[in-house]
């Protein structure tokens, strides 16, 4: 790197997350960087938006970094505290979480995830964690941001296991297995932003935005296959002063995730 | 069709619930059993777990949606041939590094996997608990997962010939559920992430149940919407403040993440994580020698006071 930005690449992405949620959202939190994302948010342009955790916290206002997903400081001062069948059955599969949240060992051009194996299945070079909700919110959430950073390992032409489906093969293959929310709409990784195209191209991932100082080339060598790009490249905004001084003093001021 | 005609056995008859954890286990814990303790992230009984493993209990089929460090602590130990489970990882902290040895190595000994989605091991709790075959639910559609599980199958919905997904029941044995209260008979309640517990006690065949405080039948009666269990359902009750350690008890103590992250390296190193169960469970006689050898960390966990108003329940 030439100069120091004066940021991270880690800030760059909570930054960049933050700015695809809309005031009132419902969304789906997952720890690290999109717990972030979210409580940066909402101190930012989303003072409305409600944070619902997969451990049952509903509208939780977090006065701490959660440390893990069900963390206590979720419940405190929240909502409701759904079980976990409520908000399976009736948050998700209800139709009622307008934003998911997904990070993934592998991604593919399509937005599919891998938190399974990698390797073969039966025996496995590396067992993941797995699914999770993952699966699920990937299904029923209306649209999922992707969070990753990104390189030829993390971004293979294959996947080896698809845990939680993205657009699958490309084009209406969600609406034709009769998926309601739209899938993946966005991929943030450490290089670039991307969407996922339109017409003949739907559903494949295309490079919309490069980060500052950072060209197509090194986006194209840390992916493993050629990207589409978008006609109009965006270079990514940096992150605010402030976003910058909400993320280090008050949300993360451990450095536990950036 | 199964008949209940042997109702003089329900254990709402069984006066004599309250017991020692090694009581319970030794009665309710059958080598080779089907068991559940449940709880996400919040009242994982850990104190239940340790008495299995100092028991020794063998050849467990574990049932949990997140393994956690508790059934990693007890698959090193040696106690679990199979793990049923949705995601396997050191929450917040990194893999499960025994865990992984025992599926990619096959170390201490290899251990079979049936691996569902969150949702899929709530479905199944929740069919076992209501006394059905299965449940359909709306997840699987384009993953790998019923590729690899068997279980997880389709249904045609009878109404409108829509795909669904299936899961079948899940009825263990025993179901070990950590709560902040309970009364000697089992009625207990709880507060805070509520996790599937309910509905993994309503499948199980027997409930223990586990209490930070034990309280007077009162003072659950004084509050009725909070309880999560009724006792006539549980088949013991032990008492055992701080048993959740280094989970966390919602209003009693923290989670304990300085332990979650140190247990990244303690299960890196196979020969660490065994010096750490021989002085942190079989070292110990019981949880209360646990929580004496704890010292500072309790005063560092010890939950703030937040209170909740009460109620009028009057009519």
């Amino acid at each position: 790197m030439a100069t120091d930005p004066g940021y991270s690449p880690s800030e760059l992405m909570v930054s960049a997350a933050a700015r695809e949620l809309r005031d009132g959202e419902v969304v789906f939190v997952g720890i690290g960087l999109p717990n972030l994302a979210c409580n940066l948010a909402r101190r930012l342009h989303a003072p409305n938006l409600v944070l619902i955790y997969e451990s049952g916290a509903v509208g939780a206002v977090p006065e701490r970094i959660p440390v893990s997903i069900g963390d206590p400081a979720l419940v405190t001062n929240s909502i409701a505290v759904a079980s976990m069948s409520e908000i399976f059955y009736n948050y998700l599969q209800g139709g009622k979480i307008d934003v998911g949240f997904l990070q993934g060992a592998q991604i593919d051009r399509f937005g599919n995830l891998n938190t399974t194996v990698i390797g073969d299945y039966a025996h496995p070079k590396v067992r993941l964690p797995g699914s999770g909700g993952a699966c699920e919110i990937a299904i029923h959430a209306k649209r999922v941001l992707c969070i990753a950073a990104q390189s030829k390992k993390s971004f293979p032409a294959k996947i080896d296991f698809v845990t939680s489906p993205g657009h699958l093969t490309g084009g209406d293959h969600r609406q034709r297995l009769g998926m309601r929310g739209a899938g993946p709409q966005r991929v943030i990784t450490d290089l670039a932003l991307y969407d996922f195209g339109t017409g003949e191209t739907a559903g494949e991932m295309r490079v919309t935005s490069l980060h500052p100082g950072v060209t197509l080339d090194k986006v194209r060598e840390n992916l493993g296959w050629e990207p589409r790009v978008a006609a109009e490249l965006a270079t990514t905004s940096a992150p605010t002063r402030e976003e910058l001084r909400l993320l280090r003093d008050e949300l993360d001021p451990g450095g536990l995730y950036l | 069709m199964e008949l209940f005609l042997n109702s003089a056995e329900s254990a709402n008859v069984n006066p004599e619930k309250l017991m020692p954890m090694a009581d319970a286990i030794a009665r309710f814990v059958a080598d080779g059993a089907e068991v559940v303790i449940e709880g996400f992230t919040h009242l994982i009984s850990f104190a239940a777990a340790h008495e299995i493993i100092r028991q020794r209990k063998r050849d467990l089929t574990l049932c949990r949606l997140t393994p956690d460090l508790v059934y990693e602590q007890m698959i090193a130990a040696g106690c679990a041939s199979k793990l049923v489970f949705s995601w396997a990882g050191n929450p917040g902290a990194g893999p499960l590094y025994a865990l992984r040895r025992a599926v990619e190595q096959g170390l201490p000994h290899p251990l079979e996997l049936e691996e569902y989605s969150h949702f899929g091991m709530v479905a199944r709790f929740q069919a076992g608990a209501a006394h059905l075959p299965f449940l359909p639910l709306r997840t699987f559609t384009g993953s790998d997962l019923p590729r690899v599980n068997e279980r997880i199958r389709e249904i045609a919905c009878p109404y409108t010939g829509e795909r669904l997904a299936t899961v079948p029941a899940l009825n263990p044995d025993v179901a070990i559920i950590h709560v902040q209260r309970a009364d000697t008979s089992g009625n207990c309640q709880v507060w805070g992430l509520l996790g599937v517990q309910k509905e993994a006690a309503f499948a199980a065949s027997k409930v223990i149940i586990v209490a930070e405080e034990i309280v007077d039948e009162a003072v659950i009666r004084a509050d009725p919407n909070r309880t999560l269990l009724p006792g006539f359902i549980v088949s013991a009750v032990v008492h055992e403040p701080w048993g959740c350690h280094p989970s966390f008890a919602q209003g009693y103590y923290d989670r304990d993440n300085d332990f979650y992250v140190a247990w990244r390296e303690i299960s890196q190193d196979a020969a660490k994580l065994a010096a750490w169960l021989d002085e942190w469970v079989y070292g110990v006689a019981n949880r209360a020698e646990y929580v004496r050898k704890m010292g500072d960390a309790l005063t560092r966990l010890t939950a703030r006071q937040q209170m909740s108003s009460g109620v009028n329940y009057g009519y």
